[in-house]
């Protein structure tokens, strides 16, 4: 295997890994698909965009689109799925459609329908040459940050007691409460980290084409979708893995189709995944126990 | 005569269009242990939801030291010092024992006093030490209440409340159970226990009522509700009352 292709597949499995785990954070909790996810990181674009203008230098516009992106998914979870939490799944799904429709709306009507230049950092857009393979630096920062940013969320999730708790309500919700863990206090912490992980992804997805327009949410969603479901829904560690196995499952069919066939590549991908998950429906990773032992 | 600790008042409450409690009325002084007896179905687990605030009751109310806390939520309820231990055990299985048990004192949190809270578990629970690393999924039924009833201490409860700890257990483990219901009653623990098991419940408690049908259809001193077992042994499965499990 060439270093190229190696390091092409990392980064844009880190990529997805990271979108993957933002979108399983929330549906582990809520069991919901978080429709508007994808609109958390169009904002992290327009965040960039608008303090450019502002005049901010470069590193602030990144802290910027990270705290907005965390911001919007607070507040969104705080106005629009509150309210309906305790009504049924249904109006949490359509709630969520509504979310990223209104976004979308708000940017279209506020800003423009047609697509901003992002402007980022000229290393961005710097090569480098290692040992004969000419690599785009953003590649090799994508997978440091993601490595990172797993490293930190797994300190978080495993050694602090937010961490368990929010384990403890991916389980089982109500005993959750019962231990005295307030429920909003839980379900806030997890739309702040997903909307982090979606900022943090969102620099680098508006950093791969530069511009931000209203629909720039949906790609990712799909994408995060996907690599959940592939991975299983149940764990973190499940969207990792799917993000990975998307990525590499990418750059293989972008290498294996003839020209003429690249542009059917969606089709090729989303054809493999039926196929693996009629033979595995529960995913990559299944729950490594089972639930109860009789004894 | 005294406050009780708890005070049940007249509850109702519902699951959805199916009406589950008619009016529940009850009372827990300090230092007591309680049973609610009843076949599936009577509104036990029902009222202790109702209790804890998982459910809310539709009429009546809930007093807990002198607090209304009708309707407060599950997490509040808990501060104010009552735990549950859930029917079912419903241990966090992919979480280790520790984190089990650090849960569990989520509202109790002292540094300096957690490390003595453990070892107190520990001498209650030797099983525990031994899996204090392993994920609670793993643990057999019996071990998993043991987890459960410490999960619960571990709230310095001020009322424990017991759903069913006997229930999918085998008799010795049973007798374990029980075993440890009387040594934290020796210890002072107000408790309030459900159980369909009547006649090893009726050893424990002082004293207890009989539901049916959402209703309190007798209650009384331990003693008092033995001498009616004839009315008793109909609510109770007659029989099956007399085995180590009661098979509904």
């Amino acid at each position: 295997m060439n270093l190229e292709f190696l390091i092409n597949t990392l980064s844009l499995g880190s990529l997805y890994a990271l979108l993957a785990v933002g979108l399983v954070l929330v549906y582990g909790i809520l069991k919901l698909v978080n429709f508007a996810y994808g609109e958390y990181l169009m904002v992290a674009g327009y965040a960039i965009y608008l303090s450019a203008i502002l005049g901010a230098p470069w590193w602030a516009t990144l802290i910027i689109a990270v705290v907005a992106s965390m911001l919007v998914s607070f507040f969104t979870e705080i106005a629009a799925f509150r309210p309906v939490r305790t009504k049924s799944m249904d109006a949490l799904l359509v709630t969520s459609f509504a979310v990223s429709i209104f976004l979308q709306n708000i940017v279209l009507l506020t800003i423009s329908p047609r697509a901003r230049a992002v402007p980022l950092p000229d290393f961005f857009s710097k090569t480098v040459v290692i040992s004969g393979a000419t690599l785009p630096l953003r590649n090799l920062l994508v997978i440091g940050t993601t490595a990172v940013v797993l490293v930190l969320l797994s300190f978080l999730m495993k050694k602090t007691v937010l961490g368990m708790a929010m384990r403890a309500a991916a389980d089982k919700f109500t005993t959750t409460r019962l231990m005295g863990v307030p429920a909003n206090f839980v379900i806030s912490a997890a739309f702040l980290i997903s909307g982090f992980l979606a900022g943090v992804a969102g620099i680098f997805w508006v950093g791969r084409s530069g511009s931000v327009d209203p629909l720039t949410g949906a790609a990712p969603l799909l994408i995060a979708f996907i690599a959940t479901v592939m991975g299983g829904m149940n764990s973190p560690i499940g969207a990792v893995v799917g993000g990975f196995v998307y990525g590499l499952l990418f750059n293989i069919l972008s290498i294996a189709l003839p020209a003429s066939m690249i542009s059917y590549r969606d089709a090729f991908m989303f054809a493999i995944v039926v196929l693996f998950l009629l033979f595995r429906p529960e995913g990559i990773i299944r729950r490594g126990y089972t639930e109860e032992r009789v004894g | 005569m005294t406050t009780p600790m708890l005070k049940v008042d007249d509850i109702h409450a519902s699951y959805g269009a199916v009406r589950a409690l008619h009016g529940i009325s009850l009372e827990v002084n300090e230092g007591e242990v309680v049973a609610l007896l009843g076949i599936n179905g009577a509104g036990k687990s029902t009222t202790l939801k109702s209790i804890t605030g998982v459910l809310r009751p539709t009429s009546g109310s809930v007093t807990f030291l002198g607090e209304d806390i009708t309707s407060r939520s599950p997490e509040k309820i808990v501060k104010r010092g009552i735990s549950l231990v859930p029917e079912g055990r419903e241990i966090f299985g992919a979480l280790t024992v520790e984190e089990n048990l650090r849960l569990g004192a989520f509202v109790s949190y002292q540094r300096d006093r957690y490390k003595a809270d453990l070892k107190e578990m520990f001498e209650l629970f030797p099983i525990l030490e031994e899996r204090f690393h392993q994920p609670g999924g793993l643990l057999s039924g019996g071990e998993q209440q043991m987890l459960a009833i410490a999960r619960a201490l571990m709230a310095h409860p001020k009322l424990l409340m017991l759903d069913e700890p006997s229930l999918g257990l085998s008799p010795a483990i049973t007798d374990d159970v029980f075993a440890l219901i009387t040594s934290l009653r020796e210890r002072g623990l107000t408790i309030l226990l459900v159980e369909q098991n009547a006649e090893r419940a009726l050893e424990v408690v002082d004293k207890a009522y009989l539901l049916a049908n959402g209703l309190v259809e007798v209650s009384g001193s331990a003693e008092d509700i033995k001498k009616q077992v004839d009315i008793a042994s109909v609510y109770l499965g007659g029989e099956d009352a007399e085995g180590g499990e009661v098979q509904l």
